[in-house]
């Protein structure tokens, strides 16, 4: 197996998405204010668009731990004290 | 004729072992204990007898499945007599299940007895997470479900790093390979689910995942684990006691992680609803300034600070008008100046044939500043002279 190699950092879509969530739900408040509502509205764009040049532009990973299964498994004894 | 117990116990040995060279025989199997060695030690038994059995590491090697008391074995092998204790035994040299239904009924304690543990209670269960970074795979990295796998993973979440612990997942070892590789995962940073999975087989194929030690090292993991094992109607102990349990590998890995599209999807409504609110906010304020300013109360300051600017570029001109007047006046003085003080340059007195005086690096300005009894430079239009100072007279 082949290790692919990928220069780009795996996102944290979970905090991504939920700072969007929230971005979102703050846009739709009633007592939202000009200013902030640019502001927030220029971080949701720059997040989101982001979040899909990673998604689109994202390449899998694989990485096999062969050496570390091999060390492993030369050290039988651990096992049967399992 | 009277013999040595050596010699009697021999010649038993001899008959024995001649006599029970390739015997087959089924019996339920009690106390079974597996030695630190590798070796097996175990009795097979049915309601009237009882056989003392001995397998060791290199043929156990071979067995599918870690044996279990109570579990009826059609075993074969040779009789040995140990001299030393004087008890024969049956030397195992390959086992099998007596049928399939006594792996079922190994299944049905190892099940029981684990659920008695709480190795499947709810309150253990572990959440998966909906945005993995990196997946752990605990799999034959040469079947096709692993193949599959990595196709989905690629489909639904590329973000995503496959981790690979590859392990033995059929055949004799394939449990302790499975737990080295859970162990293994578990020791490598950063992983957030593991998979466990094996594509479709036998009840046989499939043992491994019914064994204790793997359901127990499932249970152990502190990452969570989802199994995919066999096909949709297999359920082996490591379902059970996993954290999430999915029907095929390819559903453990649809499972794991979040669909690509649907993150897009969603982003792609942010991006479109958000503009549209936006829109909406901005027009709101368009709408309450136009209001505002269309308003006579409004109208009324305007003109005011229309007036008041005006009035105000009038200063700024003046200012600056101002300004350059006095501007223009310093220059001038500045050029008179200028040329007064090239007059007044010293050196064109000196040409003429007058002398600076200086004592104590000051100018002597008038005699009675002179002290003649201090050392005195003259400065010539050409070059200084240095004159000591006077004898006392």
């Amino acid at each position: 197996m082949s290790q692919k190699k990928n220069s780009t950092i795996t996102p944290n879509f979970e905090t991504d998405l939920a700072r969007l969530e929230e971005i979102s739900s703050m846009l739709e408040g009633d007592e939202i204010g000009l200013e902030e509502a640019l502001s927030l509205y220029e971080e949701g764009i720059e997040l989101s668009k982001k979040c899909i040049g990673t998604l689109k532009n994202a390449e899998l990973k694989i990485t096999e731990l062969k050496k570390q299964i091999d060390t492993l498994t030369s050290r039988q004894d651990e096992l049967f004290e399992e | 004729m009277i013999q040595t117990v050596s010699e009697l116990t021999k010649q038993i040995k001899q008959n024995l072992e001649e006599g029970f060279q390739h015997v087959s025989v089924i019996g339920e199997i009690s106390n079974f204990k597996p030695h630190v060695s590798g070796n097996w030690y175990f009795n097979l038994k049915d309601s009237n007898a009882l056989l003392c059995c001995t397998m060791w590491k290199g043929f156990n090697n071979y067995v599918f499945f870690t044996p279990q008391d109570g579990i009826k074995i059609i075993a074969n092998g040779k009789i040995t007599v140990y001299a030393p204790r004087g008890y024969y035994q049956l030397d195992v040299k390959s086992m099998k299940p007596a049928g399939l239904g006594e792996l079922q009924s190994a299944f049905e304690r190892l099940k029981q007895k684990l659920a008695g543990e709480g190795l499947f209670d709810h309150q253990y269960k572990k959440p998966i997470p909906s945005f993995p970074q990196k997946i752990g795979i605990v799999t034959a990295v040469d079947g096709a479900a692993f193949k599959d796998m990595i196709n989905i993973a690629e489909r639904r979440y590329p973000a995503a790093e496959l981790i690979i612990a590859p392990a033995r997942v059929q055949g004799s070892g394939a449990a302790e390979s499975i737990v080295r590789s859970l162990k293994v995962l578990n020791e490598t940073d950063g992983i957030d689910v593991i998979i466990v999975a094996r594509g479709g087989g036998s009840i046989e194929d499939l043992w491994a995942f019914n064994e204790e030690i793997v359901a127990r090292a499932i249970f152990k993991s502190g990452i969570p684990v989802i199994t995919g094992i066999g096909h949709e109607i297999d359920f082996t102990i490591a379902d059970f006691t996993a954290d999430l349990r999915a029907p095929t590998p390819s559903a453990a890995m649809e499972l794991a992680t979040p669909d690509k599209n649907e993150i897009l999807n969603l982003l792609n409504d942010f991006l479109i609803s958000s503009r549209h609110r936006m829109n909406f906010i901005h027009n709101q304020f368009k709408k309450r300034f136009g209001k505002i300013s269309a308003s006579y109360g409004f109208k009324a300051p305007m003109d005011l600070v229309r007036r008041k600017s005006q009035i105000f570029d009038n200063f700024i001109y003046m200012l600056f008008q101002n300004m350059e007047r006095k501007l223009l006046i310093k220059n001038n003085k500045i050029a008179l100046l200028t040329k007064s003080v090239e007059n007044h340059d010293i050196s064109k007195t000196l040409k003429k044939g007058f002398v600076l005086v200086k004592q104590d690096s000051k100018f002597v300005t008038r005699s009675v500043y002179f002290n003649p009894e201090k050392s005195t430079l003259l400065r010539f239009y050409d070059n200084d002279v240095f004159i000591g100072p006077n004898e006392k007279r």
